[in-house]
């Protein structure tokens, strides 16, 4: 497994101990209720897909009552409000964490750290089972009397849980919070297994300086994720108490349609800090990953390694340390104690200089690079392009005055698609064309994949860099029609309807990704065991895709960083992590 | 919220306290060859802490978390004005008894398990059981003094405080013992003390120790006596 | 090498599209152009960085493409270079938080001659509260919201009496007189927002929220909801007319007190009906 290349450090891999692995005896333990981490990975991604397509459906149809009010019939304001809700939900938990943590996670995280799984198997198993219910949970409440809920992805109290928001007094809310309280359950039973991979699972030799920033971003997101998600489950878990058992958590005195509630004393801004406490931080569950990945995309395909490792790991660690104290700036205007503006807008700030300092190493990376154009290429550059756009509009709204003419207008909307839905996005999409061939063993399709990339990469940039113009104008969010006002200019119309178009190009293009994904399967350019002549170790597998339990007989021991791309006085581009040896001209390269 | 970010503070401490030993520091470009000295969690002078244990760590600084975000809600909401406390019934100092037997018990059963003597470690996971179970019922009797006199869910906030936290620490409880009892299992299954039941009975006693001290901070929030600890604190700091 | 064209055309795009695009702020009405000065320093400053970047990515993508017979350099990382970069970084941003704080500090900050307003919220419909002769605004609880009473004045309070009440109309401020707003809902959240005031804050049931601001100009006003509120949020609407002193005198010289309201009543309990839908 190890080449001899001489070097007298060579040691026996037999020092780790084996973990001990599940073995599947059937076809339904094997494929089905499969215990091995790649599997669960491949399961999550695909159910994390299939209703993300969900999600996207939605939001065409949105974007067409947006563009043309009124064309579709069906689409009253209340299922309006119902599919904004779903789509945001969806996208936000059930797509972008499921897939980065549960996907991403699985499949990388024992393969990039030298393990044989994950260390809890069966509860790895669980955690993609639970996360399934909490999908199917999710599903019903669209066939549920009433519909899903319609109080915006935030569930805010009161009006969550009352009769003029759909699903409030019906069953769509509480199968929201009962789906999201499964999905918390499952993710924990997961998480853990990420966060105690990483932690213990490591092989010989890698230490957590050694480790490929995507392993960094994802473990840090999912402690993080860890810490986060119990602020959800509480806020959940009281809503319900609140609507089902009539408790007064989050609901004060209220005279609806001019009735007086049987609540009193409850405090709508408390489930505000409880959900932000979570929602801030999930934003970076989300971001980190990604910043992990973009940078091991943009290092592999620069042949280059990543500029400043180190900062790159510190900035992960502070960003995701950070992210928990910056909450209330999701709450300016919200009522809460106004000097609180101080001190988050200062820590929201703060947060722009380590991830700053990570898009200079990401393009100081390409300077002096050796760069291949690849579709994971491209999708890295789309994505330091969107990301700075939707960082740099979120100093706007971090900083709270500026915020207070903002807030809750469409410029909010597009600042949050670009930076943590377009940019992740095309991560993940870079992510994909990089590691489908260890997966599958095939190349995707390269000309699809071109076609892919630019119609996604430039009809999302077209669909919300506009988009900040419309909340600039004063256009509210979660709007169905914006309807007669006196400072709305007619041509905001012909852009809603540029922006619609747009949409629904860049959707269509995503039909064309997953043919990709299928027909490359069968049809696809037999990739080989390293196909980027990366250096990480799960392109160091004996089999590609990789066989149960990863590596053969022997554990690989690694002798190296992530990066050794390009070292002066090598032979190849690239020395793999777990390939011994020294090169004499690196002391001067260092 | 500050009882949440003291909480974070803690385990900051806990993680920086943990990285400091891990090299963070170092230049990895600079050290080819199999990685030595105290950064590597391998190393064979430092016997490797079982993924279990880290697992249940971890696992505890959810569950305190959860806990903490209860709390941080419970003294959010403690300032209104329509607020008036729940009377802490008296059977809830016997189940703090009952509760702190129990953990003596899983003490007890993890002594007997490192000594290897497995009728004395059958009886006390007995035991703990049977204490757990005594816990959990005496707190839905506590429930229905409660509710006996007068004191509804719905009622008002520290009521409805008082079921929703003593109801998901009793959930807790009743995990645990599920853990506990597929670890009574492996005694009899088993003809000698295993390795593996060894760290089973180990991480429940961890659990334990750990819920009771959950129970003992909600105890004294219950019964006021966090309201006059802050109330000090503040008095020694001004 | 399509990609360093689109790179370039990106940041240029972007940029003329800001300068030409006819797409900007409604003109202000209050005094808070401080919020729009702070708002074009960042667009300033961010629209610097974003081109750079860009500008920056695209070079190296065109200088550093693949070429078979060179290899990338070496350079794991280089201290001062990132140090600079952090402590510029710091600086860009400084210059953006220093003046936001300080013009919050004046948003927050109600001048002590302000003039007390209500507005309240409730699905889908604006109520305004003016303190009348007294100057002082009854109290208020959502509790004592009746048929007869939606807005929940207390009947006890001597104070409430004169304040002058408008259900679903409009409301009148006068041109350069600062106001203190106070915000309540009866419901759920509301958003009381005006693009042409800027500032603009959450209504909660429950609690009472507040902004001020400073009328500059005359003119008529759209009100809208910004935070969802049910199914009607979008149709939640109301006018904020911004008169002269001697139009807003004769405006409010016609306006009923709560007293005159209540006592009117009698005659008219049967449409007492909920409001909405």
């Amino acid at each position: 497994m190890v080449e001899a290349s001489g070097a007298g450090d060579i040691i026996p891999p037999a020092a780790v101990e084996d973990v001990e692995l599940y073995h599947p005896h059937s076809w339904w333990t094997r494929y089905v209720f499969s215990q091995d981490a790649k599997v669960i990975a491949i399961q999550y991604s695909c159910t994390a897909i299939a209703i993300g397509m969900v999600a996207l459906v939605l939001s065409w149809l949105m974007r067409i009552q947006l563009a043309f009010p009124g064309a579709l019939t069906f689409l009253d304001a209340e299922r309006y409000y119902q599919f904004i809700t779903m789509h945001g939900m969806i996208m936000v938990i059930y797509l972008l964490t499921a897939l980065f943590l549960g996907g991403f996670g699985n499949y990388l995280i024992p393969l990039m750290v030298g393990a044989r799984d994950m260390v809890f198997p069966y509860a790895n198993m669980l955690s993609y089972w639970l996360y399934l219910l909490a999908v199917a949970v999710l599903v019903a409440s669209f066939f549920a009397s009433g519909g899903p809920t319609g109080a915006g992805w935030t569930l805010y109290p009161p009006q969550a849980i009352l009769s003029n928001t759909p699903g409030g007094q019906d069953w769509g809310i509480v199968l929201m919070l009962v789906s999201l309280i499964i999905f918390i359950i499952g993710f924990t039973m997961g998480g853990l297994n990420y966060a105690v991979t990483v932690l213990q699972g490591r092989t010989r030799g890698m230490t957590l300086m050694r480790m490929p920033l995507t392993v960094w971003g994802i473990f840090t997101a999912t402690v993080m994720a860890l810490l986060a998600f119990p602020a959800l489950f509480v806020a959940c878990v009281m809503m319900l108490f609140d609507r089902l058992a009539g408790t007064s958590f989050f609901m004060p005195a209220i005279v609806e349609m001019g009735e007086q509630l049987q609540h009193g004393g409850g405090s709508p801004i408390l489930f505000q800090h409880l959900f932000w406490f979570f929602g801030h931080p999930e934003v970076y569950i989300v971001a980190l990953p990604a910043f992990g990945i973009v940078s091991d995309l943009i290092s592999t395909h620069a042949r280059k390694n990543i500029f400043g490792y180190r900062m790159m790991v510190w900035a992960i660690v502070i960003i995701g340390a950070l992210s928990f104290v910056v909450w209330a700036h999701h709450m300016y205007v919200s009522g809460m104690n106004p000097y609180f503006g101080f001190f988050f807008a200062t820590t929201t700030l703060i947060i722009a200089v380590p991830t700053a300092l990570k898009v200079y190493n990401w393009t100081l990376t390409l300077w002096r690079g050796n760069i291949h154009l690849t579709l994971p290429m491209l999708f890295a550059l789309a994505f330091i392009v969107t990301f700075v756009n939707g960082g740099l509009t979120g100093l706007f709204l971090g900083n709270v005055v500026v915020d207070v003419p903002l807030s809750d207008t469409m410029f909010v909307v597009a600042h949050f698609h670009m930076v943590m839905g377009v940019a992740p996005i095309l991560v993940i999409f870079g992510a994909i064309y990089h590691w489908y061939p260890k997966i599958t063993g095939r190349m995707l399709n390269e000309g699809m994949g071109q076609l892919h990339f630019w119609i996604t990469f430039l009809g999302a940039y077209l669909i919300f860099f506009p988009m900040h113009y419309v909340g600039l104008v004063g256009v509210p969010r979660r709007y169905n029609e914006i309807g007669e006002t006196s400072f709305v200019p007619a041509s905001v119309h012909d852009l809603n309807i540029f922006i619609t178009i747009m949409a629904l190009v860049v959707g269509a293009a995503q039909i064309l990704f997953l043919f990709n994904l299928a027909w490359s399967l069968r049809h696809g350019r037999e990739a080989g065991g390293n196909p980027w002549r990366a250096t990480t170790l799960e392109w160091q597998t004996p089999q590609t895709p990789p066989a149960h339990g990863n590596w053969g007989k022997d554990l690989p021991v690694v002798y190296r960083w992530a990066y050794d791309y390009s070292v002066p006085g090598a032979p190849e581009d690239f020395i793999p992590q777990n390939q011994p040896g020294t090169y004499p001209t690196r002391e001067a390269g260092a | 919220m500050s009882a949440m970010l003291l909480f974070l503070c803690v385990i900051a401490a806990i993680a920086l306290w943990w990285s400091a030993g891990q090299g963070l520091l170092s230049k990895p470009w600079l050290e080819v060859g199999i990685a030595s000295g105290p950064r590597d969690a391998h190393d064979a002078d430092r016997p490797k802490l079982p993924a279990q244990k880290v697992g249940l760590g971890v696992f505890l600084a959810v569950v305190g978390a959860l806990f903490t975000l209860f709390i941080s809600a419970y003294l959010m909401r403690v300032n209104t004005q329509d607020w008036w406390a729940t009377p802490v019934p008296r059977l809830l100092y016997v189940n703090t008894a009952i509760l702190f037997a129990s953990s003596l018990c899983l003490h007890w059963a993890k002594v007997e398990a490192v000594r290897g003597r497995r009728e004395q470690l059958r009886t006390a996971m007995l035991a703990g059981l049977m204490t757990a179970l005594a816990f959990v019922t005496g707190q839905v009797f506590a429930w229905r003094q409660l509710v006996a006199a007068g004191y509804l869910l719905a009622d008002d906030a520290a009521t409805s405080f008082f079921y929703v936290i003593t109801g998901m620490h009793g959930l807790h409880i009743l995990g645990g013992m599920v853990a506990l009892a597929r670890a009574a299992r492996l005694v009899r299954t088993e003809a000698i003390v295993t390795p593996r039941l060894r760290l089973s009975v180990e991480l429940c006693a961890t659990y334990w120790h750990f819920m009771l001290a959950v129970w003992l901070v909600l105890l004294a929030l219950f019964a006021g006596w966090a309201g006059s600890f802050v109330a000090f604190c503040r008095q020694l700091i001004t | 090498m399509a990609v360093v064209l689109v790179l370039v055309a990106i940041a240029v795009g972007s940029v003329l599209f800001h300068l030409l695009s006819p797409w900007w702020w409604t003109p202000i009405a209050s005094n808070w152009s401080y919020i729009d000065h702070t708002l074009v320093i960042t667009f300033w400053i961010t629209g610097a960085v974003f081109v750079a970047v860009v500008l920056f990515v695209a070079y190296c993508v065109w200088r550093f493409r693949h070429d078979p017979g060179r290899r990338a350099a070496y350079e794991p990382e280089n201290r001062r270079l990132e140090s600079g970069l952090a402590v510029g970084t710091a600086i860009g941003v400084f210059a953006m938080l220093a003046p936001g704080l300080f013009v919050w500090h004046q948003f927050i900050t109600v001048p002590s001659e302000a003039a007390e307003i209500e507005i309240v919220g409730q699905q889908w419909l604006w109520s305004f509260r003016l303190p009348g002769a007294d100057g002082k605004l009854g109290r208020a609880e959502t509790r004592d919201v009746a048929p007869d009473n939606s807005l929940g004045i207390d009947k006890a309070d001597a104070d409430a009496l004169d304040d002058v009440v408008i259900e679903g109309g409009e409301l009148h401020l006068p041109v350069g007189k600062p106001v203190k707003v106070l915000l309540r809902s009866i419901d759920v959240l509301h958003d009381f927002y005006v693009p042409e005031f800027r500032a603009k804050m959450d209504m909660i049931p429950g609690m009472v929220t507040y902004f001020w601001l400073t009328p500059t100009r005359t003119g008529t006003f759209d009100i809208l909801c910004a935070e969802l509120c049910g199914v009607g949020h979008s149709q939640m609407r109301g006018m904020v007319v911004v008169d002269s002193e001697a139009d807003y005198q004769t405006w409010l010289a016609e306006q009923a007190t709560f007293e005159q309201l209540q006592a009117a009543l009698p005659a008219a309990t049967t449409v007492a009906e909920a409001p909405g839908r």
